[in-house]
């Protein structure tokens, strides 16, 4: 029996100021909910227009569960397109990425579309005379998402008409795109490397609470990074220290340190760890980095730009960003209980090859389904998606460093444990949720 | 468990079936567990890839799935072993079922023999069970008159396929 659909204060009930109610991460009915409301109220990553760069260049991704392309049209602008033909709903392309030509033609019964998804031809057209087939939907093509933006390189998407505009929806919190983007001494990243895919059981709030989680580092990861400072304790004094070790070993950290490196809260559920310091601090400077940086921009305005520490930027509702690392991870919904995590991987355009060594050692030592610290976490993460069946306690606790002043505070520095953040989250998820229901 | 981990060559030159030998127990110690006997059998400059991408040519500028040196893969065996390595609580099991293995290539002069073994591997941990399909490319050299692993590479048929934990050794 339906208990949340249309049904705006049992929805709203779901999230309270310390706590949220377990149906958030195992019910298939609010999930349904996600997918109609939320994730099309919401202004959701796409893909990066270096994925795209020719006329005709596609990549077919999703906006919560439904299939979207991203798409350079004819006149050098992206679109985003949903990915069904308006004739019987056949996915129009074959592969993932691709180049559509002129035109997309739908592979059931060839009818074509342009690069902006308006209908280009349809055979035998005349089989269509005097029936109004203008007035259908088909007629109209590949329906387009209407609302669109190209930040930087980075393209997000929002499908429904109301909620926020661009602006208002991100606020600040671009500067963390503008601070991973301004790291490239020309302005500008390419994908790169190849995309880590790692299905995960659970919820992808999980993941992306977790995002925002200095408190489990040291806890969950004694495994694997606990075991990294332990052997390389017996390294030979004076050996010098692998890249690998240098991103593995921060994260057994201890709390004071995390304490230290504060978190900062932005409107919408946005928000990032690492104000101060962070896990990607202390990496080893990368040779001839520097002077291009400071050919580009100046000593101070490098300085400024590559003294940033964010650790991890959250961008409401599925992406993380490193802008130290340029490195995305987009945590996408398939069921209540399936997330597949993908995690994205950008090239400094004209910096060393180094620095993107560096982030894939990290992407794959971090994100893939063959890492222990991905072991450490999924394994958390589906031990919580299991406990929570349990009807012994229906709430999840997000109480930590609480203070009831604190909803509708924006753009402040708080102590780096925190939960804030997630408090912060859920509260944007309950507005995105019920806006327009 | 009676096998002795890293057999001696007969000669200075190893016969194909010594390669052949040598890589089916390889996977014999990663099914039985024997990991610290596993690793002694890799060189102390060697590497176990997993490519990410199909026919993939470069580690460095492409991810991969590993791309691990005997550091890391001594951090692996040791973190098997951990107290606190939760998700190997309970323990994943593994079992290998390799073709006959192909000597792919040999040359004593530069000490590098390359062999080629279709295999499937199975890693199972609680109730589930997952079957992958794989290709392993074995570079080996001689060092004190037993064979080492310069480079071993694992090509999963569905390398860009999206898994959820792979924690053993294919
Ligand atoms: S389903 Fe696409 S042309 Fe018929
Ligand atoms: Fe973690």
């Amino acid at each position: 029996m339906p208990r949340y659909a249309g049904n705006v204060a049992a929805i709203r009930d779901l999230v309270r100021d310390q706590e949220v109610h377990r149906d958030v991460y195992v019910s298939e009915e609010v999930f349904q909910l996600e997918m109609e409301h939320m994730f099309p109220n919401s202004w959701v990553y796409v893909g990066h227009d270096s994925q795209v760069p020719n006329p005709g260049d596609y990549f077919g991704t999703t906006i919560g569960t439904q299939p979207i392309l991203l798409v350079r049209h004819t006149d050098g602008t992206v679109k985003v397109l949903h990915n069904r033909c308006p004739h019987k709903g056949t996915r129009i392309t074959s592969e993932t990425c691709g180049n559509a030509g002129k035109f997309f033609r739908c592979p059931y019964h060839a009818w074509s579309f342009r690069t902006d998804g308006s209908l280009l031809a349809i055979p035998l057209k005349k089989g269509y005379e005097n029936t109004g087939f203008e007035q259908s939907h088909a007629a109209s093509g590949m329906a387009p998402v209407r609302h669109v933006r190209n930040y930087r390189g980075f393209v997000f998407a929002k499908i429904n008409d109301g909620g926020l505009d661009f602006e208002e929806f991100f606020g600040e919190s671009l500067s963390s795109f503008d601070n991973m983007i301004d790291r490239s001494p020309v302005g500008q990243l390419k994908v790169a490397g190849g995309v880590l895919r790692y299905m995960h059981n659970c919820n992808w709030k999980m993941l992306v609470e977790n995002q925002t989680d200095t408190c489990h580092p040291m806890v969950a990861h004694e495994s694997s990074a606990g075991t990294v400072v332990e052997v390389w304790k017996k390294a030979p004094p004076g050996t010098q220290k692998p890249m690998a070790v240098e991103i593995i070993a921060p994260f057994m950290s201890p709390y004071e340190f995390f304490e230290n490196m504060g978190i900062r809260i932005w409107d919408n559920g946005h928000g990032h760890t690492g104000v101060h310091h962070s896990i990607h601090s202390d990496y080893s400077a990368v040779p001839g980095y520097f002077d291009k940086m400071k050919a580009a921009y100046g000593e101070e305005r490098a300085k400024a730009i590559l003294g940033e520490n964010r650790h991890n930027t959250v961008y409401f509702p599925n992406i993380m960003i490193k802008g130290p690392i340029q490195l995305l991870r987009h945590f996408k919904p398939i069921a209540a209980n399936k997330t597949l995590v993908e995690s994205w991987t950008f090239q400094l355009v004209d910096a060393p090859d180094m620095l993107l060594e560096r982030t894939l050692m990290y992407n794959r030592l971090i994100n893939a389904p063959t890492s222990i610290v991905g072991h450490d976490d999924l394994e958390m993460y589906e031990r919580a998606q299991e406990g929570l069946h349990s009807n012994g306690n229906e709430w999840v606790n997000l109480q930590r460093l609480y203070s009831p002043d604190e909803a509708g505070q924006t753009n402040v520095a708080v102590n780096g444990t925190s939960e804030w953040p997630m408090r912060h989250q859920f509260r944007a998820w309950a507005k995105f949720m019920t806006m327009g229901m | 468990m009676s096998m002795v981990a890293e057999a001696q060559l007969k000669h200075a030159v190893p016969t194909d079936q010594e390669l052949i030998d040598f890589v089916v127990r390889e996977t014999r110690l990663i099914d039985q567990q024997r990991f610290d006997e596993w690793l002694d059998l890799y060189a102390d400059d060697a590497f176990y890839w997993m490519p990410l991408e199909w026919n993939q040519t470069d580690p460095r500028l492409t991810c991969s799935l590993m791309y691990e040196d005997k550091l890391l893969l001594s951090i692996r065996v040791e973190r098997l072993k951990g107290v606190r390595t939760f998700s190997q609580k309970p323990k994943s099991r593994c079992h290998h079922v390799l073709q006959t293995p192909q000597v792919d290539s040999r040359d004593p002069a530069a000490n590098n023999y390359v062999t080629w073994t279709p295999m499937h591997y199975i890693e199972t941990r609680m109730d589930e069970q997952t079957l992958y399909a794989a290709w392993a490319t074995h570079h080996l050299s001689v060092e004190n008159g037993r064979l080492k692993i310069k480079l071993k590479r694992v090509d999963l048929i569905n390398c860009d396929a999206a898994f959820g934990n792979i924690q053993l050794f294919m």
